[in-house]
């Protein structure tokens, strides 16, 4: 406990400094790791003080039991004997490490006991598991930590009102939208750094907003809106934002946190933790947490074993498949679901329970995904006995069936929504007649038309192993790589043909392509058809409005390809799963290289999402009409700021030459000086002629062959 | 550019370097025998046996009469360069990695590896002019600089000593005291192992290469930082152009590191950069191992690289090159 002072010394050190106290955030102070400068915190004192580590401390192994039976001192053995039943069989209790008190003057038992186990963990568990446990009609166990007897010994008898705090603004969150280059941000993780740039294309560099080190301790992650940063810490997870900087604006306890997801409205925050068993084995504990993202309030927990959130439907492998809860689309971010065995678990969020209080009942049910827009959920259901497999599409929460469609010798299903929801594309792999190998049908939902017409939409050579399936987001094409070969093709289609005759027509082919993943522009039109992994990052960039390529590039090693929410620009990024090459590339939209940054250990990049936009169908046409108005504007600026770019960079070139020309003449200066001493150590060789090379231009005239020829002139 | 391919040499190159004249090239390679080329046209002329070991680096006199090498066999020799005798051997407790001569031949400087319990060191020898008279001793022997001492050169009128190596750091030691007198800084310098040294060839500047990806251009006299040069492999040889404002940087990822899924995963290049305004110009490919050397020709019209591959390739280059404007 060397220096630690008072407050009184820290006002007056601070006074002399001329730092205003009541400024400093005092929480915000961290010591940095595995430093304490000699200051002892609280907690740590009474680590050292008790002389064995070992010693628990605090009562947090122990749980009250109320609500037992009162038994005379006849039946005390009895009943002892049935809770230490109930409780062993959940952990360890101690040695006596049960205690019923009994009342001296009735003897008779108090209707209570105070259990003790092994570890705060098994104790937790067991109030978990048993409170509400019926031992009979009229005794309902109600068990509580004895760690919480303080808190409910506080709770005032009578109500008091809330206090109101009085309303502070906040700052802007999405200030970052208002930047007058209408420029977009993004995050990237590179070693141990974290850090938000522009990308300010118009001056082929990124330009930094915030820069922190050791920010997050895996990932981070944008709220689908982009208003949030996510972060996740040992102790849980956080996020930033505002409106110049960006500061934390709210955490949210939980700890060892391994996974975070966003509600698509950005209310609500879910985050995952699973913890190694006691016993090794049961199956991990998993705790699930949905957090209000703004008041920071926890709005419901999930606790339970891995297994009961896996998703073991096919049988394949046991573990938890993220998101577990899959939230509904449109801002609302009315209901949430997930899937369990043989149900369908949906939510909603007033009061965060289920839907008519009961899961949806659908036998063998593997997978469900919402509609991105509407509260519509998409089911698939594979074969069982005699029934066909089949997928579905209900209504919530009125829980109606809105359309089905029955698949016969399906050996797998994936589905596949627009992003308007207007299309669902139901992937199916069949089995072929001899069930040794599959093939690959479509099911095209539209979902907007009356009684939802399927369309049945095959390949031309059905036995093309279909490679990548995309909707164009907002639009009515699709794209599809297929082919067996090292080169497969692609095909374009449309789920809208010229007389409207609800018939998909094919676009084009594309024959022999070196690519195996597909990005749709976020705006639609263009795609990037990349060839990633095997292809070392062959990218090439085709508009579907014209059915041709704009431009073939290669970004060798890509791993990652992101378009911006404007879909003006593309990032690929090599990401630390290789060794070298580590970095990002930014690119326009038609295939032009920007620039380039390399960071080795790299791990992440994000573009930061931008909320719709609000203009409206009509208004947006009117803009794309005029675009000729708006965009000289733009241009003229754009050639300012390539003009001033060409100035600088002149001017830069100019600087460093004379520089390195005026530190060259100081050099030959001395050089010149030292000529005769060096002559001396050469012992007189007056030679020295280091620099005495040049380049000249010879010009050698050879005559190879002269001949003489007389010519007749005619008048 | 169509290189000519000079294979003499049966393990991986270490080092490369022209006599004066710029006719001469000698190579030295991991396999015991130091080799000399025209460098014309890449005709064999010879080769100097004797040493049991890796040739780490060699020196040729001003006047091409004497080479000096370093050798993994703990021995440092001279040779006469026309006949290929061997002349005098220096035999040291530890490996030789860097050989030097000073201006006017009369001394060399000289680094060994730590082995065993000695440290790494420099040491300063005395050239004799007739071979007769030529003594073992050392006139100055450093220690100091942890790891190996990759490249040690003489600075302006061999009054001092240029050495970098495994610990990132170059220092410039008075070459008659010994004693140190720079050291480049944590903060601007190298961060991993300094694997080449090259002089500018009137002697103004020098240029490292590094396996933090970089070369740094750094003043002879005051060892300030003058421009750096960033790659996207590790670096292991550095050569300067003596015509034009041209630095090259050959390297590569490390041998061990070699994946088998694309040769352009390697990046085997020997990229030129523009002296003065940092920019990549362009790069030479060909290579199937990473590059371990690299010499200009004293007249800038040719350049040779040594590989890992065992190969030396020699490139003169395209009228086109001395008009490369950027």
């Amino acid at each position: 406990m060397a220096d630690v002072m008072l407050m009184k010394e820290i006002e007056t050190t601070a006074d002399r400094l001329g730092i205003d106290l009541s400024t400093v955030d005092l929480d915000s102070i961290s010591l940095p790791p595995g430093q304490d400068f000699g200051i002892l915190s609280d907690d740590e004192d009474v680590l050292q003080g008790g002389d064995n580590p070992e010693l628990d401390i605090g009562f947090g192994n122990i749980i009250i039991v109320d609500n037992l039976p009162v038994v005379p001192r006849e039946k005390f053995d009895k009943l002892e004997g049935v809770i230490r039943k109930i409780y062993s069989q959940i952990g360890v209790i101690k040695e006596d490490g049960l205690w019923m008190p009994i009342d001296p003057e009735t003897q008779k038992t108090l209707g209570y006991c105070f259990i003790e186990f092994n570890s705060p963990l098994e104790a937790e568990l067991a109030r978990e598991k048993t409170n509400g446990y019926k031992l009979d009609r009229s005794h309902i166990f109600a068990v509580n930590m004895f760690d919480e007897f303080d808190t409910f010994m506080k709770v005032p008898d009578k109500w008091a009102p809330p206090e109101f705090t009085p309303y502070t603004s906040g700052e802007n969150l999405q200030h970052w939208l208002t930047d007058e280059k209408a420029r977009d941000q993004f995050v990237i993780r590179a070693g141990s750094d974290t850090e938000v740039l522009w990308n300010d294309a118009r001056h082929l560099k990124p330009e930094p907003v915030y820069k922190r080190a050791f920010w997050t301790e895996s990932f981070v992650q944008w709220s689908p809106l982009g208003t949030y940063l996510a972060t996740v810490h040992r102790q849980g997870a956080a996020v930033w934002g505002g409106a110049s900087t960006f500061n934390r604006l709210m955490r949210y306890a939980h700890p060892q946190v391994k996974l975070v997801d966003f509600s698509p409205g950005e209310r609500y925050l879910v985050t995952y933790s699973s913890h190694e068993p006691s016993n090794p084995r049961d199956a991990n504990r998993v705790v699930i947490n949905i957090f209000d993202v703004r008041t920071g309030k926890v709005m419901r927990d999930f606790k339970g074993s891995a297994d009961d959130f896996a998703i073991g439907g096919t049988g394949g492998v046991a573990g938890v498949s993220w998101p577990v809860f899959r939230w509904a689309g449109g801002k609302e971010d009315k209901y949430f679901a997930r899937i369990g065995k043989n149900i369908i678990s949906v939510y909603e969020t007033e009061t965060f329970s289920l839907i008519d209080k009961k899961s949806l009942k659908v036998e063998n049910v593997v997978d469900f995904c919402w509609s991105p827009t509407d509260p519509i959920l998409a089911l698939f259901v594979p074969e069982l006995g005699d029934h066909p497999a089949r997928v579905s599409l209900m209504q919530i929460p009125s829980k109606d069936e809105l359309r089905q469609k029955n698949l016969f010798s399906v050996s797998d299903c994936k589905m596949y929504w627009q992003s308007n929801g207007d299309y669902l594309a139901v992937k199916v792999d069949r089995y072929t007649k001899t069930k040794k190998s599959t093939y690959t049908g479509f099911e095209l939902f539209r979902v907007r038309e009356r009684d939802i017409p399927i369309e049945v939409f095959e390949l031309e050579n059905k036995n093309d192993k279909i490679i990548a399936f995309a909707w164009e987001p907002k639009g009515h094409r699709f794209a599809v790589i297929h082919g067996d070969n090292p080169r497969p093709d692609i095909s374009f289609y449309s789920m809208r043909s010229a007389n409207n005759t609800d018939k998909v027509k094919k676009l084009t082919t594309l024959k022999g392509k070196q690519a195996n993943a597909l990005f749709w522009s976020p705006t639609g039109r263009f795609v990037i058809l990349a060839g990633l992994k095997g292809f070392n990052g062959q990218l090439e960039f085709y508009n579907v409005d014209e059915l041709e390529t704009m431009a073939t590039a290669e970004h060798f090693m890509a791993t990652d390809i992101e378009w911006d929410p404007t879909g003006r620009y593309v990032a690929t990024a090599v990401t630390s799963v290789h060794e070298m090459e580590n970095g990002f590339n930014i690119w326009s939209f038609n295939g032009k290289l920007l620039y380039r940054i390399l960071k080795d250990h790299f791990f992440q990049f994000l573009w930061r999402p931008r909320p719709p936009s609000f203009l409206s169908p009509e208004k947006e046409e009117e803009i794309a009409k005029n675009l000729k108005k708006y965009s000289k504007k733009y241009e003229a600026e754009d050639q300012d700021v390539s003009m001033l770019l060409s100035e600088q960079d002149r001017e830069k070139r100019r600087m460093l030459k004379e520089e390195w020309d005026k530190w060259l003449n100081e050099w030959k200066r001395l050089h010149e000086e030292e000529k005769l001493e060096r002559q001396t150590l050469r012992d007189g060789e007056v030679s020295d002629e280091e620099e005495e090379y040049e380049a000249k231009e010879v010009e050698v005239e050879e005559i190879l062959d002269v001949s003489e020829e007389v010519l007749s002139f005619e008048e | 550019m169509r290189p000519i391919l000079m294979k003499g040499h049966e393990r991986p190159l270490t080092f490369l370097k022209y006599n004066r004249d710029g006719d001469l090239l000698f190579s030295c390679a991991k396999d015991h025998t130091p080799t000399v080329w025209f460098a014309d046209n890449g005709e064999r002329l010879g080769t100097y046996r004797g040493h049991n070991g890796a040739v780490w680096c060699c020196d040729v006199s001003r006047d091409s009469m004497r080479l000096i090498t370093g050798s993994a066999d703990q021995s440092v020799k001279l040779w006469n360069v026309q006949t290929g005798e061997q002349l005098y051997s220096f035999n040291f407790g530890s490996p030789a990695r860097a050989v030097d001569l000073a201006v006017g031949d009369k001394l060399a400087v000289i680094t060994t590896d730590p082995f065993m319990d000695s440290p790494s060191a420099i040491h300063v020898k005395q050239i004799s002019r007739d071979p007769s008279d030529q003594t073992g001793e050392s006139v100055l022997t450093i220690k100091g600089p942890q790891g190996r001492i990759n490249r040690a050169v003489w600075g302006p009128l061999n009054k001092t000593i240029i050495s970098a190596g495994e610990d990132a750091v170059v220092r410039i030691w008075d070459s008659e005291t010994g004693k140190l007198l720079k050291e480049s800084d944590k903060e601007s310098g190298h961060k991993k192992t300094i694997t080449s040294l090259s002089k500018s060839a009137e002697g103004s500047h020098f240029l490292t290469g590094s396996l933090d990806k970089s070369a740094k251009l750094w003043d002879t006299r005051t060892l300030t930082l003058i421009k750096t040069y960033v790659t996207e492999r590790p670096v292991n040889a550095v050569a300067m152009s003596p015509l034009l404002d041209h630095v090259v940087l050959g390297g590569g990822q490390d041998a061990s590191h070699v994946t088998t899924t694309d040769h352009r995963a390697g990046k085997f290049e020997a990229k030129f950069f523009d002296r003065i305004l940092q920019e990549e110009i362009g790069g030479v490919k060909g290579h199937f191992g990473p590059i371990n050397a690299l010499a200009f020709n004293p007249d800038g019209k040719s350049f040779s690289s040594g590989g890992e591959d065992g190969y030396v390739r020699l490139h003169h280059f395209d009228s086109d090159y001395f008009n490369i404007k950027i």
